[in-house]
């Protein structure tokens, strides 16, 4: 190795250290800030109420999906198997949204336990497989709960 | 000098071996194509929807894998000044970041049926858009710096600063709360993806892959007969 060499190897060594020092910091404060979502209980424990407009993700509680006085609004609650929060959402429902699956609902906090939604999301989790072998896995009773 | 007889050798090898690259990607992407469009079957919940998958997911494995390619060749080069892999980087560029706009226009093409919606600033989505943008100035450095040896320098810079980027794409479905789910394939774990949906994927990324190496291989001949062009072919000596 030529002495340039070893002197630019130097420089980016230390300011590869230097970097990932700042970066360890930068992370620590975006992980309070980067929130896409905020869970149920987040919101719960927070002491403040959040204004404006706010998204906020879980499950739909199973059983807790309802069509109110005509069609198009809709009532459901959002779970994170620890609180819940009531949503009422007026529009069209996305494909994927189901009870006992994953979503993601844009509105306005009314108060900690009620949102008013204005755009929702449904979220899609990491397993994929043909609806055969999911019809069988609920048959032989190997139908794992992280699936619904 | 320039040493004629390497690079004659190579480009007689590359040829031949080039017709066979075109054939073997050809061919694999063709099966893959038929495998993931017709044979595999649809999903539990998305139906078809989740063919598109099969284009999204090696496309964006692809443009990661390129740009780490790109950054650890640029660290290389900034220190040790071995140009052929000057020479590797800029070639790779324009591959990755066709990968990388595949990867986003799939996504979103996928996003509006099962989501509800095209875009959103989630944090695996905008750190995606973040790799565009280095794909961008990367390809830019090499074209408005007239200077060889200046634009070398800058654009390594400018790959190392986005290497830092790849690990936060990687990794921002498990840091944060995004829409975008978890990665189905992991090293650790047993797929939560099925054998039958597995299989076209990964024949899709082969199929990917040749072809990014049949473009790396007449990208980079190019840049080699620009250098001569240039009279700069020495500094691959």
């Amino acid at each position: 190795m030529s002495p340039a060499s070893k002197k630019r190897l130097n420089y980016f060594l230390i300011i590869g250290i230097v970097t990932l020092i700042l970066g360890k910091f930068i992370f620590g404060s975006l992980q309070k800030n980067t929130v896409y979502f905020f869970s149920p209980t987040d919101l719960f424990l927070s002491s403040e109420k959040p204004r404006g407009a706010i998204r906020i993700g879980g499950l739909v509680k199973i059983g807790s999906i309802q069509a109110k006085k005509n069609d198009s609004v809709y009532t459901f609650l959002v779970t994170d198997l620890k609180n819940d929060i009531y949503v009422e959402y007026k529009g069209i429902l996305p494909n994927l949204f189901q009870e006992g699956k994953g979503v993601v609902v844009e509105g306005v906090l009314k108060d900690k336990k009620f949102l008013l939604g204005k755009n929702i999301l449904a979220k899609h989790d990491e397993n994929y497989m043909p609806p055969e072998v999911a019809d069988a896995l609920k048959k032989t009773g190997n139908w794992n709960k992280k699936y619904d | 000098m320039f040493d004629l007889f390497q690079l004659k050798k190579f480009f007689q090898l590359s040829d031949n071996f080039l017709y066979w690259l075109k054939i073997i990607f050809l061919s694999v992407i063709v099966f893959g194509l038929i495998l993931s469009l017709v044979i595999s079957p649809k999903d539990y919940l998305q139906g078809d929807t989740v063919r598109i998958m099969y284009v999204h997911v090696p496309a964006s494995w692809l443009s990661l894998m390129i740009f780490a390619a790109i950054g650890i060749s640029s660290i290389i080069t900034l220190i040790f000044k071995i140009r052929v892999f000057t020479i590797y980087a800029k070639s790779l560029a324009p591959i990755g970041f066709t990968f990388s706009l595949i990867s986003i226009f799939t996504g979103s093409l996928w996003g509006q049926p099962a989501w509800g919606t095209f875009w959103t600033w989630d944090a695996r989505l905008t750190s995606m858009l973040i790799l565009v943008f280095f794909y961008i100035f990367y390809i830019l450095s090499w074209k408005f710096i007239k200077n060889f040896f200046v634009a070398e320098k800058y654009s390594a810079i400018i790959a190392i600063i986005g290497l830092v980027n790849l690990p936060i794409i990687k990794f921002s479905v498990d840091w944060w709360n995004t829409l975008h789910q978890p990665a189905s394939i992991k090293l650790t774990q047993s797929p939560a993806i099925h054998s039958s949906m597995l299989m076209p994927l990964l024949v899709m990324f082969l199929g990917f892959a040749l072809f990014s190496l049949f473009i790396f291989f007449i990208r980079y001949k190019i840049e080699i007969l620009k250098l001569r062009k240039n009279k700069l072919n020495r500094i691959l000596k």
